[in-house]
């Protein structure tokens, strides 16, 4: 029986291994991303969630392992040779950061003008046209604003587009860094613990927006998260890693029940539950 | 400053301690300096020490500092009042900045017909103009992408030696050899950009201030070339359209409009072009700023690791602030050569890419206007003090530690974001990043 993210994935990692030194962060990781859906890799602190990103994003070169990415219209890259910029500009991956990377002194739109860095060079004709303002790099800046403002809509801080980023409170600043994201039109989105830090109201108005995002834009949403409870009302399908191993991969409702997970959550040893 | 009301004896025994910490450090920088000396003996050195004169400078310092800890520095630390007492200076400066730019224009345009201008304010005018577009230069590489160089000097001795050297060799005239000049800078920019992409902070300003001796060392020594330490003289000078600013030039500006000989024209004249050339820069790089490229630079400035993630190759926008600004320092140089008219590795010495960075640092980082009143403030005050000659270096020093007490961040603080939605309001300079590249 097959999975239905095994069918058409966007994203298919295999035996993906990153060491430190002597330190095996990951271990033959192999796992696939379904192209419309939400995809959630989570597991205890330390486990190589975040490696995973950075393999992914072209931050880490993998030690071993391939991942492999097929866009709709059959195009295929090969992740892990790719530099990152490369990555985000022509795989359109786009990512957060565990630790939100705003330019704080940078206002809000700025933030977003910044993601749409690539085309607009691009209409500025690498600065010779936007230098003597052209009608074409005005054009293309123009919608660069109003995608930007669209976004703004969406995370509701259209009020606050002018102020600096680092002025935002916390759970402003998380939202800002998806929209950043968004604004890069990736065909998928990695997001690193967005809800870490998040009151529950907050945590509820993430969730609207991922669902949001993945309707209207039809992308595919890789999400990191320690905590398993958040996940698991908005996952279509769920990765479990514990110190670098997958230990269950599944359904929500499947990997809930797993003897392995609960066993990893709980602390309790390896040999009770086999 | 509730301590200051603390009785002395409250107060006496930290004091004291305070005074012998001082004192010890005194004694232990002081011992080498004025305890020994050496005399110069027919065949020898002898040491002769002298524990008289090491006693007495300790005992100052113990005494002084006590007496000051005692009666003057009653509680709140010194800088904390200092800057709270110069704070309103610099909210008023910042609240006559929007109209500091446009007065500051006019001015230096109608500065050369002014009555009390005369040759020597006009030469000062000009080098303050050239610091200016040196430092506007400078601010695109350090102020907007956040990339600390101390090597600087080294586009500005490049744009004057490719002037000085397509003149007098190939005989270009300075409106031909100037873009040349900019665009050999912006390639050197390139090239010494390469090597140091992989660093940052302390490192990076390490390899730029020793790429700066280096380029200073070759022109030393490549005799064949660029003369070697005796320079390139006979530079030839910029003409205006073709028309001489000489007594006896071949067709000579004076006669060709019927106006009688001053050999002040050719100064007015240098002076319209290092203004022209400077706004020009300063057009050019506020243009920028509001370009995804420049958007990038200050983006790179904020969070390298965000940049590349949004597909920002920061390889490249590094090399752009490196060429973009070198190539403005090269265009400085070259009117730095036609300007003397003699040019000779001297001139560019690590002090000039220091007093640059200086400007730059006490102007507000990345504040165009700021480049401006520091130029004006440094290196009109070099010339206020010019009878002093070298204690003018300590004043120059003095004044650096107190602003940078003052204001930690220069002059002018605020960033004005690139674009808006609704309303422009500054970003407050706390926010702003200054950079670790
Ligand atoms: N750059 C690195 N160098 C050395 N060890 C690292 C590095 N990055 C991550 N690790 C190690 O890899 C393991 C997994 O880390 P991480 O992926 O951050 O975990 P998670 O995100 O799941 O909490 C940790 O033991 C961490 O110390
Ligand atoms: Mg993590």
């Amino acid at each position: 029986m097959t999975a239905p993210w095994e069918k058409d994935p966007i994203l298919r990692v295999r035996h993906l291994t990153m060491r430190f030194g002597g330190l095996v962060a990951i271990d033959n990781l192999s796992f696939d991303v379904g192209r419309n859906d939400i995809t959630a890799l989570i597991g205890p602190n330390g486990a190589g969630k975040t490696t995973v990103f950075n393999c992914l994003t072209g931050f880490y070169k993998p030690t071993e392992g391939m991942i492999r990415m097929t866009h709709a219209d059959g195009n295929e890259f090969l992740l892990e040779r790719l530099d990152d910029h490369v990555i985000a500009r022509q795989a359109r991956v786009a990512r957060t950061f565990q630790n939100i990377r705003l330019f704080g002194g940078m206002t809000v739109l700025e933030n977003l003008m910044v993601a749409q860095h690539n085309p607009l060079v691009h209409a500025s004709r690498f600065a010779i046209a936007g230098l003597f303002g052209l009608a074409g790099f005005k054009r293309a800046e123009r919608e660069a604003v109003e995608r930007s403002k669209h976004w703004l809509e969406k995370i509701d801080l259209v009020d606050r587009a002018d102020d600096p980023a680092a002025d935002l409170p916390y759970g402003a600043q998380r939202r800002l860094e998806i929209a950043r994201a968004m604004c890069m039109q990736p065909v998928i989105l990695c997001l690193d613990e967005p809800a870490a830090g998040l009151n529950p109201r907050e945590s509820d108005q993430l969730n609207t927006l991922l669902l949001d995002i993945r309707k209207e834009e039809q992308i595919a949403i890789l999400l990191i998260e320690h905590d398993m409870s958040v996940v698991m009302e908005i996952s279509d399908h769920i990765a479990v890693l514990d110190y670098g191993i997958k230990i269950s991969d599944g359904t929500p409702d499947f990997v809930r029940s797993d003897p392995h997970v609960i066993a990893a959550y709980l602390g309790v040893e390896d040999e009770e539950v086999a | 400053m509730a301590q200051s009301e603390t009785s002395l004896s409250a107060r006496l025994p930290s004091a004291l301690k305070d005074a012998a910490i001082a004192a010890f450090i005194s004694l232990a920088l002081f011992a080498f300096i004025v305890g020994i000396r050496t005399v110069d003996d027919p065949g020898k050195l002898l040491l002769e020490p002298r524990p008289w004169l090491l006693a007495g400078f300790v005992g100052a310092v113990f005494f002084g500092r006590l007496f000051l800890n005692l009666f003057f520095w009653s509680g709140a630390h010194t800088s904390e009042a200092l800057t709270s007492a110069l704070a309103p200076v610099g909210q008023i400066f910042e609240r006559i900045s929007p109209w500091l730019t446009p007065a500051l224009v006019v001015f230096a345009i109608t500065l050369p017909f002014l009555p009390f201008t005369d040759r020597y304010i006009l030469d000062v005018a000009i080098m303050v103009m050239t610091y200016i577009m040196l430092g506007w230069g400078l601010n695109v590489v350090v102020g907007l992408a956040g990339l600390l160089d101390l090597g600087y000097v080294a586009f500005y001795a490049v744009g004057a030696y490719s002037y000085a050297l397509v003149a007098t060799h190939f005989g270009l005239s300075f409106w031909v050899a100037l873009p040349l000049a900019g665009l050999l800078a912006a390639l050197w920019g390139i090239i010494l950009g390469f090597p140091v992409l992989r660093l940052r902070g302390d490192y990076l300003a390490i390899v730029t201030l020793a790429f700066g001796e280096i380029i200073r060392i070759v022109l030393i020594n490549w005799y064949s070339l660029t003369n070697g330490p005796d320079g390139i003289s006979r530079i030839p000078r910029p003409t205006f359209f073709g028309l001489e600013l000489t007594r006896r030039g071949e067709p000579s500006f004076h006669e060709f409009f019927g106006i009688p000989y001053s050999p002040l024209n050719r100064i007015i004249f240098l002076f319209y072009i290092i203004l022209v050339l400077a706004l020009i820069t300063n057009f050019v790089t506020n243009r920028l700023r509001r370009l995804p490229l420049g958007r990038a630079w200050e983006a790179l400035r904020e969070d390298e690791i965000a940049c590349r993630s949004l597909g920002i190759n920061t390889r490249n926008t590094k090399l752009s602030a490196f060429a973009i600004g070198a190539m403005f320092g090269g265009f400085a140089g070259s009117f730095f050569a036609t300007r003397q008219g003699f040019i000779s590795p001297e001139s560019f010495t690590f002090i000039e890419s220091a007093i640059i960075l200086a400007i730059v640092v006490l102007g507000g980082m990345g504040s165009q206007i700021g480049v401006v009143v520091a130029s004006i403030v440094m290196i009109g005050g070099f010339e206020l003090f010019r009878e002093l000659e070298h204690y003018r270096m300590l004043m120059f020093g003095l004044a650096m530690v107190l602003i940078m007490i003052w204001r930690p961040r220069g002059l002018i603080t605020s960033r004005e974001p690139s674009v808006f939605l609704k309303e422009k309001k500054a970003v407050s300079g706390e926010l702003v990043q200054e950079g670790k590249g």
